[in-house]
């Protein structure tokens, strides 16, 4: 059997996020109304999963940290074919960076136990620091590789992918237990089924706090953060538009024109 | 610690033995930073022959050299590439730690940092120091800049893209050391990169085009999508894109540009369906002059541009096309 673990992070719906403000005070995003979905990366990670578990024996684990509202996303992955779900959810986990993030994640992996292979997107919506899959093969001391776009040998033991990399790829051999964030290009997600939400209903959802996890409040959150967010300063735009008016033609005629005075044609 | 302010250092990265052009811009901005902590610059470069490229890190203004020369260096290596960065770091205790935003430098710094237990500013847009000579990583969001700091850790490290510092002049007779490091022997092969493949890319490179059509959400489909491609063939022209472009599956991920992408410094800029938000705009590096064309006449972009062209770009962006080809064919008549 081959033990997956598939990194799920709940964001602000991208579509929304124009929404959100950071707070004056607490320098922290307000994320008040805008619906919470699965990072839109985390859908390709968990559908890589799926597909090894329609070729071999592969038992998945989906790990959120998040508020108690992103149990709903790890319920989601169940429906999608994730065997167990666990989220870590404490308020001391609230307001993490990168590191803290990876930290506690990596608390909650060694907890569940069994794991050969830990997928994650390769980056969130929201933080997109694309941080988090290696540093928690840092702290976990497993191989990782960043931004694979096709697993071309997954034996038992040592897995083959390739990986972006600028104009074109590297092919990395990687012994398991390992680490992958994957892209887009790697598969394209499938869409929750009708079955699926039905089996999910049966499927239970572990909770773990800090006191679960046995690592001290100062590791955690704010607190286990090494970056802070110090201030928010506005920018000044150097520019104003001067709007072309006219027909569709003329103005096509007007900017070709414009175009051609700066000496850009 | 040695030295009660550390050093600030740059990670210098090379591919076919020829040093980034983002490592060099980065050891310029290290210069400034460090003159004014009062500390050295000091860069690690790994690879195989290039021994020769190590002087142009102090050049380029680099006082230090860490250089890992050998075959097993050739690739980028994750597990020796972290292992002798970290024991360097450990041994050194640099103030700053810099790295480029590049496919390789995504990946190690958080490695690194993740090893060192501090903190990393991803994709940073501007670097200076506040006013306890904390460096104050910029990034923006949510309509302005953010300050992120790591006050308590060291080093303190960013990653920075391509383009967002000016190359330093390179000044030959500038002097330094270059230190040779070796290869640890006894490191865990868990990882090996066995192959790196470099596909020829079609079309006009981001990076260096003078002229360079963004296109965004309001392309609205992959029809949309393929006007504004043919905009770009037309002015020949780079092909950039928004996040929204790339999710949809219209553009590559290499063509992003913006915080998290690609930073560029064209001459002429036309952002077409996009709305100017700053996590784009930040790519935009002193562009000469700037158009939007954008169905809102009060879409922000506008505040960002000399020139706003309020129309549907579906059917602007032809119409446009046609105008500039036939501008094109005068030109070459008369
Ligand atoms: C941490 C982080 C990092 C990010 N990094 C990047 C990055 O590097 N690069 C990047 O691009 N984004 C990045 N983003 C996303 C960014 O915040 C914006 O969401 C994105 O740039 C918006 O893209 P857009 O302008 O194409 O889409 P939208 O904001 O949806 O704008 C679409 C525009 O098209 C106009 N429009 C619609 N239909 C038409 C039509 N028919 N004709 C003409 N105009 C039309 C609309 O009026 C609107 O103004 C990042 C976000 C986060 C949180
Ligand atoms: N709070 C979280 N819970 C679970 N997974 C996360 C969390 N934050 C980040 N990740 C994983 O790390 C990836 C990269 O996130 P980031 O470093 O924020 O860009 C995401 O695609 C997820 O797979």
């Amino acid at each position: 059997m081959l033990n997956i673990i598939v990194c799920v992070k709940a964001v602000p719906d991208p579509k929304e996020a124009c929404n959100i403000k950071i707070d004056p005070h607490s320098k922290t995003l307000m994320r008040c109304d805008v619906p919470l979905v699965v990072n839109p990366l985390d859908k390709n990670a968990m559908e890589a999963a799926l597909q090894l578990k329609e070729q071999f024996d592969v038992h998945i684990s989906v790990l959120s940290m998040g508020p108690p509202e992103a149990g709903n996303i790890v319920k989601e992955c169940l429906a999608l074919g994730a065997d167990q779900g666990f989220l870590l959810c404490d308020p001391a986990f609230g307001g993490a960076d990168a590191y803290a993030t990876a930290f506690t994640l990596a608390k909650g992996i060694e907890k569940i136990g069994a794991y050969d292979v830990i997928i994650c997107g390769m980056a969130s919506s929201d933080g997109s620091t694309e941080w988090v899959g290696p540093e928690i093969a840092a702290i976990l001391n497993i191989p990782v590789v960043t931004m694979v776009k096709e697993i071309v040998e997954s034996d038992r033991d040592r897995w083959k992918v390739k990986a972006s990399l600028e104009n074109g790829y590297r092919l990395m051999q990687v012994k398991l237990p390992a680490v992958f964030t994957v892209t887009r290009d790697l598969n394209t997600p499938r869409t929750l089924s009708f079955s699926g939400i039905i089996k999910a209903r049966t499927k239970e959802i572990t909770r773990w706090a800090i006191s679960d996890l046995g690592v001290p409040a100062e590791a955690v959150g704010l607190k286990g953060s090494p970056t802070i967010v110090s201030e928010l300063s506005s920018t000044e735009s150097k520019r104003e538009a001067e709007i072309i008016a006219g027909t569709r033609e003329e103005k096509a005629e007007f900017l070709v024109q414009k175009l051609a005075d700066v000496g850009v044609l | 610690m040695e030295n009660s302010q550390g050093s600030v250092w740059v990670l210098a990265e090379q591919i076919d033995c020829q040093i980034l052009g983002v490592s060099f811009q980065l050891i310029g901005q290290a210069r400034k930073l460090a003159d004014e902590l009062g500390t050295s610059v000091e860069s690690v470069l790994l690879g195989d022959h290039i021994q020769e490229q190590a002087r142009l890190l102090i050049a380029a203004g680099a006082d230090k050299v860490y250089l890992g020369n050998s075959p097993q260096l050739e690739f980028y290596q994750p597990e020796i590439y972290c292992e002798m960065i970290v024991n360097l770091a450990r041994e050194r205790q640099p103030a700053i730690m810099l790295i480029g935003s590049t496919f390789m430098g995504r990946e190690l710094a958080p490695l690194v940092a993740a090893r060192l237990q501090t903190g990393l500013t991803a994709h940073c847009i501007d670097l200076v120091l506040d006013e306890n000579k904390i460096l104050d990583a910029k990034i923006p969001a949510y309509g302005g800049l953010l300050s992120i700091m790591c006050p308590q850790k060291r080093p303190q490290m960013a990653t920075v893209a391509q383009g967002v510092f000016p190359k330093p002049e390179l000044d030959e007779t500038r002097t330094g050391e270059i230190i040779p490091l070796d290869v640890p022997v006894d490191i865990s092969r868990r990882i090996q990169t066995l192959e790196v493949v470099r596909e020829a890319t079609d079309g006009v490179a981001l990076e260096s085009a003078p002229v360079v059509v963004a296109g965004g959400a309001g392309a609205g489909d992959p029809e949309g999508w393929s006007k504004i491609a043919d905009l770009a063939r037309a002015l020949n022209a780079a092909l950039g894109s928004t996040r929204p472009a790339v999710d949809e599956g219209w553009a590559d991920l290499e063509t992003m540009i913006g915080q998290s992408g690609k930073v560029v410094s064209p001459e002429l800029y036309i952002g077409v369906g996009l709305s100017g938000e700053q996590q784009h705009m930040v790519g935009i590096n002193n562009a000469q002059v700037m158009v939007a064309i954008n169905n809102d006449a009060k879409s922000p972009v506008f505040e960002q541009v000399d020139y706003g062209i309020v129309d549907d770009c579906r059917e602007f962006v032809p119409a446009l096309i046609k105008k500039i080809k036939e501008y094109q064919e005068k030109k070459v008549t008369c």
